[in-house]
């Protein structure tokens, strides 16, 4: 009974998994090229050149996936790539910081 | 409104990176108190589903561009400790990984969108649910809270720029707070959208905000 719960709560959130990298794969490529609330300002106020030099080389600078020659490919990838990185940090951090569910841990005092 | 290296003086920087240090400390705290094992896939598809949306600019007027922040979204799903988290970690990853941000200013923008944005959106958003009945009201809310979240979020921004002495209040103000004024509709209707959509395919999910904020389970 418990497993059967369980699967049907898995569908739910790998359901949104799904959509989350199909924006990464699918929108992503389309997102607007125009500059963001910040960089707009950034340009008015003549500043935007101080941005040019980055302290730290990201790994995949703008979002691109070094070796796809499409621009809208090496999108797509550095999404997917992102959006998994993403899921696989948060629920190793996630599990590193839960605690047991109230579930498994019946007959104990449950404090919230 | 990822703020990029050489915007933010030392000072500045420095000063935003200790707050947000000890935000985030006390953050981890609450969670490890409050998180329940079975959140977890949640938070991990919360950060995938804000990352991936963030990389999706849409115009808002004159060629500027916003995009989904995403705070409010998990501060209502998850509540708002477990959203620190979450999105320092999204903009660790974006700053180490994409080079969006600065290492510089990770501190800042941690400042800015995982705290100011995490806790004035939820702010709104339990204060407007006290006052507005039932489901339209709790749409409003859900909208206000995602409105607010992008609207201060930009607004400490433009002190963190004007800290610096990289653009007069006077200057910045306006223009950051007219901006996000118009990015935060975006976000607020996304946020509405989302919310509506997770409690159709999850009909248990609880949005009513309950003690430290943990609605989701399995």
């Amino acid at each position: 009974m418990f497993m059967v719960e369980r699967k049907k709560n898995m569908g739910r959130w790998i359901g949104l998994l799904v959509i989350a990298l199909a924006i990464a794969a699918f929108l992503s490529p389309w997102a607007s090229s125009s500059p963001d609330g910040l960089e707009r300002v950034a340009e008015d106020y003549g500043f935007s050149e101080k941005a040019d030099k980055s302290v730290l080389e990201g790994i995949f600078p703008d979002y691109l996936i070094p070796g796809l020659d499409n621009e809208g490919l090496a999108t797509a990838a550095a999404g997917i790539v992102g959006t998994t990185i993403t899921f696989g940090l948060l629920t190793l951090l996630g599990k590193k910081m839960a605690r047991p569910s109230a579930d498994s841990r019946q007959g104990e005092e449950v404090s919230d | 409104m990822h703020i990029p290296d050489h915007f933010l003086s030392p000072t500045t920087w420095i000063g935003a990176s200790a707050i947000s240090g000890g935000a985030l400390a006390y953050a981890a705290k609450k969670t490890q108190k409050k998180l329940d094992e079975r959140q977890v896939p949640w938070m991990g598809v919360m950060g995938a589903f804000i990352f991936a949306a963030q990389m999706v600019n849409f115009p808002v007027a004159g060629g500027t561009s916003g995009h989904l922040l995403g705070s409010m979204l998990a501060a209502v799903v998850l509540g708002p400790w477990p959203t620190m988290i979450i999105m320092s970690t999204i903009l660790g990853i974006q700053c180490l990984f994409f080079q969006d941000g600065g290492i510089t200013a990770l501190g800042a923008n941690i400042l800015n969108m995982a705290v100011v944005g995490t806790w004035t959106g939820y702010g709104t958003y339990r204060l407007l649910l006290r006052l507005l009945p039932g489901t339209w009201g709790q749409k409003a809310a859900i909208f206000a809270g995602g409105w607010m979240s992008v609207f201060l979020a930009s607004i400490v921004a433009a002190f963190e720029l004007a800290f610096s002495d990289t653009l007069p209040l006077s200057l910045a103000l306006p223009a950051m707070a007219g901006w996000h004024s118009l990015i935060g509709i975006g976000e607020g209707l996304i946020t509405v959208a989302v919310i509506q959509y997770l409690l159709r395919v999850k009909p248990e999910l609880n949005i009513a905000p309950i003690k430290g904020g943990m609605n989701v389970h399995g």
